[in-house]
């Protein structure tokens, strides 16, 4: 096997967790499986929150997970890939409003 | 346009070459056979025939990517008045209830129209499989909307999204468009109009390799959005699986999906969903009237077991009432997830 971090069949064993700590993995992914369920929102609409998600955590399992199944239930690229920008703007915001805080300390301390 | 598999003399439009695609072991993967024994079956076995499922010709004026028929306009496979002379001998049979005609388009046929009022003499229900853009294709199918109301015909329509870009990447260019007027043919002399007692159900198959989504929450998506867009009504929609065959196992393979496609279609087994596979209910008839368990069997030309009723000219029902069903690596697409036939899910 090639020297990765990141192996794309590892999204296939996450189940395997439990082998470590059962009772907790049990615990997670009934959670996991009854957030994803429609509730005031449908299973597609989570679908795209959760793509969107995975690409501002940059996590690559949940970006390959959630793109499949975004566009399985249905959503156009370019519905997916506004909602890439959403998690872009706010990734993109919550650096550049932490700029008030850059700006808070320069004036406290400037002449 | 595409041409057919089968006019380009692709390897895959041979059925062995198919075959042997599918069942190669060196795929690593669980034989059909083997894994529904894992659950208590030892094969499957007809309950009796229900549907009639009459695959008229090959001829379409579409060829669409997915097309399990290797359908298009250069097939010249058509129906015969005497084979359809046997097939209404076949149908007298009581427990016979619906006949489904598909093709290719079935409209098509040239005596088309003489077999749907034929079948309804004899008192069965008929469903036809009309891929909608043949109603524009021609002035004479303009009518087509007005003889299926006359003869109470189940209209089935494929329409693979509300959208024209999925539509038209499966279907061909402006098969979207074409679609909805006709759809709209149809709702104005009352098809998928409430109360209106003619039935409009619209199917959906995934553009791509994957599997389809929920079919209620789906159906729910497809009546808001093509009433509110388009004005457009329907009944049901079904939710089918594509088959790994022809030119959609062609696609699969050239796209490098196939090993993934065939897990995926693995992984979402559901043995709830054996029991009610329409093959067990169903037999199909090809154009040259040979018997299959199923219209994918047909297309893999794997005829049904019983070798003494393997032609309409021998039709023994006694004998295909309880046949055991052919089973090969494609099954496994009428077992994912909530399962999938000619009249989508069947599993909850």
């Amino acid at each position: 096997m090639a020297n990765h971090y990141y192996n794309s069949e590892d999204l296939g064993k996450f189940g395997n967790i439990g082998e470590f700590q059962k009772p907790l993995a049990d615990k997670f992914f009934d959670y996991y499986g009854e957030v994803f369920k429609t509730g005031a929102l449908t299973e597609k609409e989570k679908s795209l929150i959760a793509l969107a998600v995975a690409h501002a955590v940059q996590c690559p399992y949940c970006i390959d997970a959630y793109s499949a199944d975004a566009y399985e239930k249905g959503y156009s690229k370019q519905q997916m890939m506004e909602a890439v920008h959403v998690a872009a703007a706010i990734k993109g915001g919550a650096v550049l409003v932490h700029g008030v805080q850059m700006m808070n300390k320069v004036n406290e301390i400037a002449m | 346009m595409i041409k057919s598999l089968k006019v380009l003399n692709h390897n895959l439009a041979n059925a062995d070459n198919q075959l042997a695609v599918l069942q190669n072991e060196l795929n690593g993967q669980p034989f059909f056979s083997n894994k529904i024994a894992t659950f208590g079956y030892t094969g499957l076995q007809a309950t009796g025939i229900e549907v009639f499922q009459v695959n008229v010709g090959k001829m379409c004026n579409q060829v669409c990517k997915h097309c399990h028929v290797d359908a298009g306009p250069d097939r010249k496979e058509m129906m015969t008045l005497e084979t359809m002379q046997l097939c209404l001998v076949a149908i007298q049979n009581p427990t016979i209830k619906t006949v489904d005609l598909t093709g290719g388009a079935p409209e098509l046929n040239p005596n088309f129209r003489w077999f749907v009022q034929e079948i309804k003499k004899l008192g069965k229900h008929v469903i036809v499989r009309c891929n909608l853009t043949i109603i524009l294709a021609n002035k004479k199918f303009n009518d087509l909307p007005e003889f299926f109301k006359l003869y109470e015909v189940e209209v089935v329509s494929s329409l693979p999204s509300f959208t024209p870009d999925r539509t038209n990447s499966q279907r061909g260019d402006g098969v979207f468009e074409d679609s909805i007027t006709a759809l709209k043919m149809l709702n104005a002399v009352g098809y998928g109009v409430e109360n209106s007692g003619l039935i409009l159900n619209l199917v959906y198959n995934p553009a791509g390799a994957f599997l389809p989504p929920s079919q209620a929450a789906l159906q729910a998506e497809y009546k808001t959005e093509l009433f509110k867009n388009y004005g457009i009504s329907f009944n049901n929609l079904f939710a089918i699986t594509n088959m790994p065959i022809s030119r959609y196992l062609d696609y699969l393979l050239v796209s490098g999906n196939y090993l993934k496609y065939m897990d995926k279609l693995i992984a979402a087994f559901n043995p709830s969903a054996i029991d009610n596979v329409m093959c067990r209910n169903t037999i199909s008839i090809s154009w040259d009237g040979f018997l299959y368990d199923c219209d994918f069997n047909q297309m893999l030309d794997l005829k049904v077991k019983p070798t003494a009723s393997q032609h309409l000219s021998e039709f023994n029902i006694q004998l295909l009432n309880t046949r055991n069903i052919v089973l090969k690596q494609h099954c496994y697409g009428c077992t994912a997830g909530a399962g999938s036939s000619c009249g989508g899910a069947v599993a909850g």
